[in-house]
Formats: C-alpha cells, sequence, structure tokens
C-alpha cells in the first residue's frame, strides 16, 4: 500500500531523514515512534507532498507520488493524494465552517459529489464516529477529542485508502486515548491502511501491527525505547 | 426665524449633493474592494516584476496625498494625451487610493491566517482558488472587518475632496451657499448630514461585523 524507499531530505546542513525505508501493507497499523526532532513527523510531511525529499521513492497503492526524489506534477499528484487522509496534531478544522460542512468541503468540491449525496455520506461517517449531534456544531464549541474525531471525519470523508495521523494522543486525556485507539483499529478491520506517528509508547503498544523508531533521521524496526 | 427659513431654504441643494456623494462613495467602495483583494493577491505573490509594481503603486498611493492625486488624474493626465470627465477622472482616483489601502489590509488579513488552513486544504485537495476564497478569505475578512469599516467611515468624509475638479458634491454646495449667503449656517448642515450618514453606515457595518460572531 504504502512503500518508501531510502528517502533522504536535509533542512540546510542538517539531514533529517537518512535513507528512510518503509513498507506498509494494506489494512496494517504501522506506527513510528521517536523523540520529538528525530525525523518522524518531516516524513509524515514528505508522505503528504507538505514537504518534498531530496532523494528517493514514495510509491501509494502503486502509483509514484515521488520517484527518485521528483515529486508528480500537480494534477497528477492531485490524483494520488486522493488515496491518504492526513489527520494533523492540531487538527486544522475550518473554524468559520460547521462540522457536516467541513466534511462535505473537499466531496463536493475535489470529487464533485452533489450535496446531498456528499452530506449522507458525511453523516453516515458522523454515525460511525459517534459525533452525529454535533452535526452542526462548530470546531471551537468542540472539545479536543470531539474536533480530533471529526478531523479523522473529514479525512475519511475521500474514503482514502491510506490514513496517516499525527501525534493523535497529544491533545486528549488517558482517558480518551483508548477511544481513539479503538476508533483505529475499527478503521483497519475495515481494510484502512494507518500510519500513525507518536511518542506515547503505550498507545503505541497497544494499537500497533508493527512499531518502527526514529531517531536522529534513522528508521529502524521495533521499538528501540522499550 | 430667518435662519431656519435659510436652512429650508439650501436643503434641496443639499440633497443634491448629498446624491453625488453617496454616489462617488458606493462607486469607490464597490470598485476598490475587489481591486484590494487583487492587489492584496499579487503582493504576496511569488511572480517578483508584479510584485515589485504592485509595491511601487502602493508607495505612490499611501504616500501622496489623495487630493494631489486627484488633481492629477484630472489636470495631469491630459499632459499625456489622457483626458478624463470630472466624475470617472473622481472615482479613478478615488479607486486607486482606496485599493492601495485595502490591499495592505487584506495582506495582513491573508498572512495571519495559519499555515495550518492552508495545509488542511491542500491535503483535501482544495485547489488554489477554492482554498482561497472557501478556506482563507472567509477567515481574513472576520479579521480585518475593524480596519476596512475604518477606511469605509474615512471614504464617506474623503468624497468632499472631490469638490477641486469641480464636483456638485456636499462640501461644494455647502461652500456656495455660505458665499451666496454670507453665513456659516450651510457648512452645519451639510456637517451634520455627514455625521448623520457615517451614523447608519457604522450601524450597517456593526450589523455585518456581528454577522462573523458565529465562531471565534
Amino acid at each position: 500500500m504504502l512503500k518508501v524507499t531510502e528517502l533522504k531530505k536535509k533542512f540546510g546542513d542538517k539531514e533529517v531523514l537518512k535513507n528512510v525505508t518503509l513498507e506498509i501493507k494494506q489494512g496494517e497499523i504501522v506506527i513510528i515512534v521517536g523523540p520529538s526532532g528525530s525525523g518522524k513527523t518531516t516524513l509524515l510531511r514528505c508522505i503528504n507532498a507538505l514537504d518534498y525529499c531530496d532523494e528517493g521513492s514514495i510509491e501509494i497503492n502503486s502509483k509514484f507520488l515521488c520517484e527518485k526524489g521528483i515529486y508528480k506534477k500537480k494534477q497528477e499528484l492531485k490524483e494520488i493524494r486522493k488515496d491518504i487522509g492526513l489527520v494533523f496534531q492540531n487538527f486544522n478544522l475550518f473554524p468559520h465552517m460547521s462540522v457536516i460542512e467541513n466534511l462535505i468541503e473537499a466531496p463536493k468540491r475535489v470529487l464533485n459529489l452533489p450535496d446531498k449525496e456528499a452530506r449522507e455520506n458525511s453523516k453516515e461517517i458522523l454515525r460511525f464516529l459517534d459525533i452525529e449531534d454535533k452535526i452542526n456544531s462548530y470546531p471551537c464549541e468542540l472539545s479536543g477529542g470531539q474536533k480530533q474525531r471529526v478531523a479523522i471525519g473529514r479525512a475519511l470523508a475521500l474514503n482514502p485508502k491510506l490514513m496517516c495521523f499525527d501525534e493523535p494522543t497529544s491533545a486528549l486525556d488517558p482517558a480518551l486515548t483508548g477511544e481513539v485507539a479503538k476508533l483505529i483499529k475499527s478503521l483497519s478491520q475495515k481494510g484502512m491502511t494507518m500510519l500513525i506517528i507518536t511518542h506515547d509508547m503505550s498507545f503505541a503498544e497497544e494499537v500497533a501491527d508493527k512499531i518502527y523508531s526514529m531517531e536522529n533521521g534513522k528508521l529502524t524496526e521495533g521499538n528501540a525505547f522499550l | 426665524m430667518e435662519l431656519s427659513n435659510e436652512i429650508i431654504e439650501i436643503l434641496p441643494q443639499v440633497f443634491e449633493g448629498f446624491k453625488v456623494t453617496i454616489e462617488i462613495f458606493l462607486i469607490t467602495l464597490v470598485l476598490s474592494l475587489p481591486l484590494g483583494v487583487v492587489v492584496a493577491l499579487i503582493r504576496i505573490s511569488k511572480f517578483k516584476p508584479l510584485k515589485e509594481i504592485s509595491k511601487i503603486y502602493i508607495l505612490i498611493f499611501r504616500g501622496t496625498p489623495l487630493l494631489l492625486q486627484i488633481l492629477f488624474i484630472f489636470f495631469g493626465l491630459p499632459l499625456f494625451n489622457i483626458t478624463l470627465d470630472r466624475f470617472p477622472a473622481a472615482i479613478l482616483a478615488m479607486v486607486l487610493n482606496y485599493a492601495a489601502y485595502f490591499g495592505e489590509i487584506f495582506r495582513a488579513g491573508i498572512l495571519s491566517i495559519d499555515k495550518g488552513q492552508f495545509e488542511g486544504a491542500e491535503v483535501l485537495g482544495l485547489s488554489k482558488k477554492d482554498t482561497f476564497f472557501r478556506v482563507i478569505l472567509p477567515q481574513a475578512l472576520k479579521r480585518i472587518f475593524p480596519p476596512v469599516s475604518n477606511e469605509i467611515v474615512t471614504l464617506v468624509k474623503d468624497t468632499s475632496l472631490v469638490y477641486v475638479v469641480g464636483l456638485d458634491e456636499l462640501l461644494k454646495i455647502a461652500k456656495i451657499a455660505s458665499n451666496r449667503i454670507s453665513s456659516i449656517m450651510p457648512f452645519v448642515v451639510v456637517g451634520i448630514v455627514y455625521l448623520i450618514f457615517n451614523g447608519i453606515i457604522s450601524k450597517i457595518l456593526d450589523y455585518f461585523e456581528g454577522k462573523f460572531n458565529y465562531y471565534s
């Protein structure tokens, strides 16, 4: 599903990604752990084409997003991007739109779904996420956990094959962490592939099919921090 | 008694002048706001030549008096074989001047939006156009509403400057009437008209500002 090969990236003189290679199979939950500044967020941003790597390849669903350090052009990039969803650490919900408007925006504008269909799909997602009652609320009226579920819902609305999470537990109190773990597991049972970045070890141990460790830009299999 | 007669006598002219004032105000506003968005976008763009031109444009129109700009466009441009009537000349000067200010306000508003909003739109695959008009601009508008309101109220008063090219707006009407009847009363009357008009404008702006309060 996701194949990252020999990824390299520098910020100035500093090498933040050193030959990172990673493969994730469909339906797998892969978690990358590591201290802040280890390069794990940069890796996630490269996979989502928010940052561009210098060398290496990224393949998503057998399509190259980036081949030997060269990212695909606009239109093609947009196509491949439809297969990836990203839930930001601070969610980046659109504050001026209600929950449902946040969810239907991309399906309507990117997938050109009619309003009614987009709404129906989004309602179903919100039902699945158990925040159907917040459908007309605005992000500022939601708690951290609710915001996160809306952010997950917004990514799910495009029906991605690969979902990426950046520090999904950082804004949650411990009681809610279990909820997110359950949610992520149930999504993976539906066949969705997950790539999660965290420094929450217990969460990682609970959820992951496979754990990788990132330190100083190097990725190794297994939890090196136990 | 004589005083109130004087006032009543000039009211029809004041009304005519007020119509001209409103016309200049509305046309300037409707044209300079969208032009301001364009100026802001050019000013932010990565295309160097256009960016430099927009900087020079803003420098000139913010750096010289509006009165001078009106005079130059009406009396100066004919020297370059461009001749405009009074009204379009005045409007052109006002629009160019206000678009420069609005442009800088819009630019500040757009730049104040968190980078995460752009990235959130990007990973959803929204086009640049949708990102700007659906995500960034609506949020920027909320933030820049107070300074824009300020400019709009100033614009009402600045319409009085077009008297220099001989347009019969409020202030010129007052000046003529004042000379004719040797009284300062007409100035007081138009002063009150400006005040009432800006009072109404402020109410309307408050109403629209309130419209943005549904989120924080």
